[in-house]
């Protein structure tokens, strides 16, 4: 398997459930242990520490998780916390300011996954690795978190996006990695859409 | 002042009592009937060959003979840490850190203990420094496995969180934070409790085994409290080596969660 995703470009990651997608996107953020050689900026990722890494190619579970109480516990331990642009971001996608300082178990799936958006956007990565990122979205929230990832595209970032939405493929992305079923079979880009 | 002397037959009218377990295993069903015999027959030997090596080492009073059972006894204690897990860390490199965490422990504390402290004649005297370096390995490694134990079951429960955090840019430290936290406070408890309660529910074995022997209460208070500060500050260098490792050991040099690692109940 071997492609490149460009800043300002969005790749959409498809495929069959269980062939891999997931998977892809963790070994890409170097979470789970693989070969092959990523580079980001020319720079393969075992040169740097994982941590420098992962901060700057930053991957976002479907189901995200949280250690903290409130968002807001969780968003003060980002390298650079600011306040300001997380408000913005709240507002953008929809959610109230004061969201932040409630307890994460009272906060419904369909906000948490969008604050979850807001912390992996805190300090500004330059890859985003969103793994069915409105999986848990009414279709107002989806068209709320689509605006933030096209802003993100748009602003030179580059975003790697595994949906099963594939209105949602078209609408975000430039071209698209397809999993066959099979591990083993080798993958086909499709350029462009 | 001297003590009265145990015979066979004092023994065995005490192992009657073995009777009662017995009964109870068969009278509820337990099933316990050959677990019983092994930890019966395992404890009178255990404890009679100790019994022998211990006289055998004392009369020879050298520093290579009380060197080596040393050695031995941090061994077992580094193969306890590991059978004792209900999920330990597969590997050797696992039991190879836990041990020698237990060596340089058992080394520095009872050094501290009976080479600063107490100051016997010859310093390497076995019958200050062996009894010691056990009181201290035993705590050390019942600290060791409660941090490790709640560490893999807490890192297994909350990969996803940790994972987060790692996504994120935390390195496996601070990722593993509030996992270390509850692991390393587990691992404390024990012994703040005993410290706390010694003396008020039950007199401590060896302290009770001076009186025993004819020692002056008083003079057998001394010596439990010189042991219950050495076993705390054991104990809290064991918990903090064991919290460490076990994040070393539960993750890799990319700061990834290992959890493949740890080996599943068969």
């Amino acid at each position: 398997m071997n492609f490149q995703v460009a800043a300002g470009e969005c790749l959409a990651i498809e495929g069959p459930s269980g062939s891999g997608k997931t998977r892809l996107l963790r070994a890409i953020a170097d979470l789970d242990p693989a070969k092959g050689l990523i580079f980001l900026d020319g720079a393969e990722r075992n040169e740097m520490p994982a941590w420098d890494w992962r901060h700057q190619v930053r991957y976002c579970a479907a189901e995200p998780s949280w250690w903290t109480d409130t968002a807001q516990a969780a968003f003060a331990e980002a390298k650079k916390p600011d306040a300001r642009r997380v408000q913005r971001l709240l507002n953008v996608l929809g959610l109230e300011g004061e969201l932040i300082t409630r307890p994460l178990s009272v906060v419904s799936t369909g906000e948490r996954q969008r604050l979850a958006l807001v912390r992996a956007l805190i300090d500004d990565p330059k890859v985003l690795l969103l793994d069915e990122p409105t999986a848990a979205l009414d279709p107002q929230a989806t068209a709320l978190v689509e605006e933030v990832i096209k802003y993100q595209i748009l602003s030179g970032h580059s975003v790697l996006l595994a949906s099963h939405n594939r209105a949602q493929i078209e609408r975000l992305s430039h071209a698209r990695l397809l999993l066959p079923k099979r591990t083993g079979a080798s993958a086909t880009v499709e350029h462009p859409i | 002042m001297s003590y009265v002397p145990l015979t066979t037959s004092d023994l065995l009218l005490a192992a009657t009592l073995l009777v009662i377990n017995a009964a109870i295993s068969w009278g509820f069903q337990l099933k316990l009937e050959k677990s019983i015999a092994i930890a019966v027959v395992r404890m009178v030997v255990q404890l009679a060959l100790i019994g022998i090596v211990l006289k055998f080492v004392f009369v020879q009073s050298s520093p290579i003979w009380t060197a080596m059972l040393g050695l031995i006894m941090v061994f077992a204690a580094g193969i306890e840490v590991v059978t004792r897990q209900a999920h330990p860390v597969r590997g050797w490199h696992a039991f190879g850190l836990q041990t020698a965490t237990l060596f340089f422990i058992g080394m520095a504390v009872t050094g501290l203990g009976v080479g600063i402290i107490i100051g016997p004649d010859p310093w390497y005297a076995p019958r200050y420094v062996l009894p010691i370096l056990g009181m201290v390995l035993g705590n050390t490694l019942t600290g060791m496995c409660l941090v490790l134990d709640t560490t893999t079951e807490t890192t297994s429960r909350d990969q996803a969180a940790i994972e987060a955090r790692l996504a994120l840019g935390a390195n496996r430290f601070k990722a593993m934070s509030n996992v270390l936290h509850v692991a390393m406070r587990t691992g404390m408890i024990p012994i703040l409790n005993a410290m706390a309660t010694t003396g008020i529910v039950a007199l401590p074995g060896m302290m009770t085994g001076q009186i025993l022997a004819g020692v002056d209460p008083v003079e057998a208070a001394k010596y439990q409290v010189l042991i219950m500060f050495l076993i705390a500050g054991a104990t809290a260098l064991g918990v903090v080596c064991a919290g460490i490792g076990a994040v070393v050991l539960l993750t890799d040099d990319r700061h990834r969660l290992r959890l493949d690692r740890i080996r599943k109940n068969s």
